[in-house]
């Protein structure tokens, strides 16, 4: 599989990043080139294997349901580049 | 560099216990080894020595109280990936500007409880993405070592590629790195260091920038291999905090220096044997069969048929999982914000301003790879084969062999701005060709060095292990080191 200029602009937009068309062209070469090189896993007999979903054994952890952390606004905004009044201030999202 | 740099943590510790030295002096030392090292390296991104100046009087005071921690008064450097309170903590991206945390990643909190001194914050490529430590928003690091004979600048390799310099160039007595593909054993490899990634669960990922969650693991960089049995016993920790932590008590691995290898069986993948390997490298590999076999081990030829299919799957995952963790830099809660005309306009501008050339990549392949009608062929198709790489692992672990050797690396260290690693991406990706199938299976590997090639640049021997026996790779990886012997760049700097 190979993508197009048109699909590399369309997963730069999902991941949210702007993109030149100059970019465009150069990202293209270099992600078929990537994407060629993971093509020799088709070469693989994957019929009835396991997908892996933890690399070791371990099972997962739980913990009591109850509230054991908080009360640090002041740190929880602290690297926010703009904020006002604890929150996290964005440019207006409703009309 | 002045004699105290030189000292190891093991000789150092036992100075400080002695009181022949204090930490102070010994701090000292490294402040101004770096001082007049930096410029040319650029191992660091941030000094802290206002603060290593007080944890080095703190350390002092206990050690004359007789109350001095596992590493007490050791000075180290701290990779970038590490958040440490209130200190330059940004994975080396510009995405992450002026970010100081405000808590301590498990790993330092642990270092620091057992007495450690800060000395400041060490360069990496960004966000841990690279093989030359040449993505790094700071610029790249050089390698203290060079070709006999050039004044080339060399690439100490990468991800950890500040932490390897550093400890290479006696900048700290050692250094925390992170290991997602390679980062921890390739750049040990090129600057003549050790560097041993443990098994996956061993050192909790808390506080630790995150690239793939389900590779990532931190590790030490030291010069010798007893150093990393140290500090590895200092970082590792079962953590709550850190779902994947493994339950498991973290042993002493310093009892495990020293220890005979005798009787122990050591495979050789047949699958290792690359196309157009260096000689070089060949040679440095029946050299490590040779040693071993003298100390008593017994060499067997094993296979690990799927090894080839690991770096294409690792670069389906790793980028995978690093789209999706890298989905947090958005201008809102930390670093760099670039305004938009809306919201959306804010993320791209924001994203396209921060993240570099390397990191953009991966985090399109990994989105694309994800994406709807991609998801079965890519990404499931690479996990059901990483269930592949790791069987083959415990087949051969279930016949009863301990452990593997097989070269860290496919060349020794190459020139920073090298043509056909830029030209190319998967060529730079090649680099960690005999790395990744450890993460891809969650187990520990050690990179050791083991000989100085033709033109007097290091290269190092790995050794991989069964799931939580670092005590075997310790004890392996000493008989390797006694045999090699340790290796110190000659000062150019």
């Amino acid at each position: 599989m190979s993508v197009d200029t048109d699909t590399v602009k369309r997963v730069a937009q999902l991941a949210r990043i702007a993109v030149s068309e100059e970019q465009v062209e150069t990202m293209t070469g270099e992600l078929n080139t990537i994407l060629g090189f993971v093509e020799q896993l088709n070469e693989v007999n994957i019929d009835g294997v396991e997908t892996m979903t933890s690399v070791l054994p371990m099972a997962a952890k739980q913990r009591k349901d109850v509230i054991n952390d908080g009360g640090m606004p002041e740190d929880i905004v602290a690297n926010a580049p703009l904020s006002e009044d604890h929150f996290f201030a964005v440019p207006k999202v409703v009309e | 560099m002045t004699e105290l740099t030189k000292l190891t943590i093991s000789e150092a510790r036992e100075k400080l216990a002695q009181k022949d030295i204090s930490s102070a002096e010994l701090t000292e030392s490294y402040i101004g080894a770096i001082e007049a090292a930096n410029d040319s390296l650029n191992a660091y991104v941030a000094l802290t020595f206002d603060q290593a100046r007080t944890m080095a009087k703190a350390s002092d005071e206990r050690l004359a109280a007789g109350a001095g921690g596992a590493l007490e008064g050791i000075p180290l450097g701290i990779k970038d990936l590490f958040c440490t309170k209130d200190v330059h903590s940004q994975a080396c991206s510009h995405i992450l500007d002026g970010f100081k945390p405000r808590y301590e990643s498990a790993i330092t909190a642990n270092l620091w409880a057992d007495g450690a001194v800060m000395l400041g914050k060490l360069n990496m490529d960004e966000f841990a993405m690279g093989s030359s430590n040449e993505t790094s928003y700071y610029g790249s690091v050089t390698n203290p070592w060079r070709a006999n004979g050039s004044d080339q600048p060399l690439v100490p390799g990468g991800s950890s590629g500040g932490s390897a310099s550093a400890v290479a160039a006696q900048l700290c007595a050692g250094a925390t790195a992170t290991d997602t593909g390679g980062s921890i054993r390739q750049p040990a490899a090129f600057t003549g260091t050790v560097g041993i990634k443990p098994t996956y669960g061993r050192c909790s990922r808390w506080g630790v920038v995150a690239f793939a969650s389900s590779l990532d693991q931190a590790g030490p960089i030291t010069r010798s291999v007893r150093d990393s049995a140290i500090m590895l016993k200092s970082m590792a920790s079962v953590d709550e905090k850190d779902t994947t932590s493994a339950n498991i008590p973290v042993p002493d691995y310093e009892a495990a220096i020293g220890k005979s290898v005798k009787g122990m069986r050591i495979g050789i993948p047949a699958e290792y044997v690359v196309d157009d390997m260096p000689e070089e490298i060949s040679a440095l590999w029946e050299q490590g069969k040779a040693w071993l076999k003298d100390a008593g081990a017994e060499i067997v030829p094993i296979s690990l048929p799927h090894t080839k299919y690991a770096l294409p799957a690792y670069y389906i995952v790793a980028p995978a999982e690093a789209s999706s963790n890298l989905a947090r830099y958005d201008g809102v809660r930390y670093g760099l914000r670039v305004e938009g005309d809306d919201i959306t306009d804010m993320y791209e501008k924001t994203r396209a301003a921060g993240f570099g050339d390397e990191v953009k990549r991966r985090v399109l392949i990994g989105t694309y790879v994800l994406s709807a009608g991609y998801y079965d062929a890519y990404y499931l198709r690479a996990q059901k084969v990483r269930t592949l790489i790791k069987r083959d692992f415990e087949t051969v672990f279930a016949d009863g062999v301990d452990a593997i050797l097989t070269p860290a690396t496919p060349s020794a260290a190459f020139a920073i701005g090298d043509e056909t690693m830029t030209a190319d991406p998967v060529k730079m990706y090649l680099n960690d060709i005999f790395t990744v199938t450890v993460n891809m299976a969650g187990l520990p590997g050690i990179s050791v060095p083991a000989g100085i090639n033709r033109d007097g640049l290091p290269l190092g021997l790995q050794v991989i292990g069964k799931a939580f026996d670092e005590e075997t790779l310790f004890s392996v990886g000493e008989v390797l080191e006694q045999a090699a012997g340790r290796f110190s760049p000659k000062p150019w700097w």
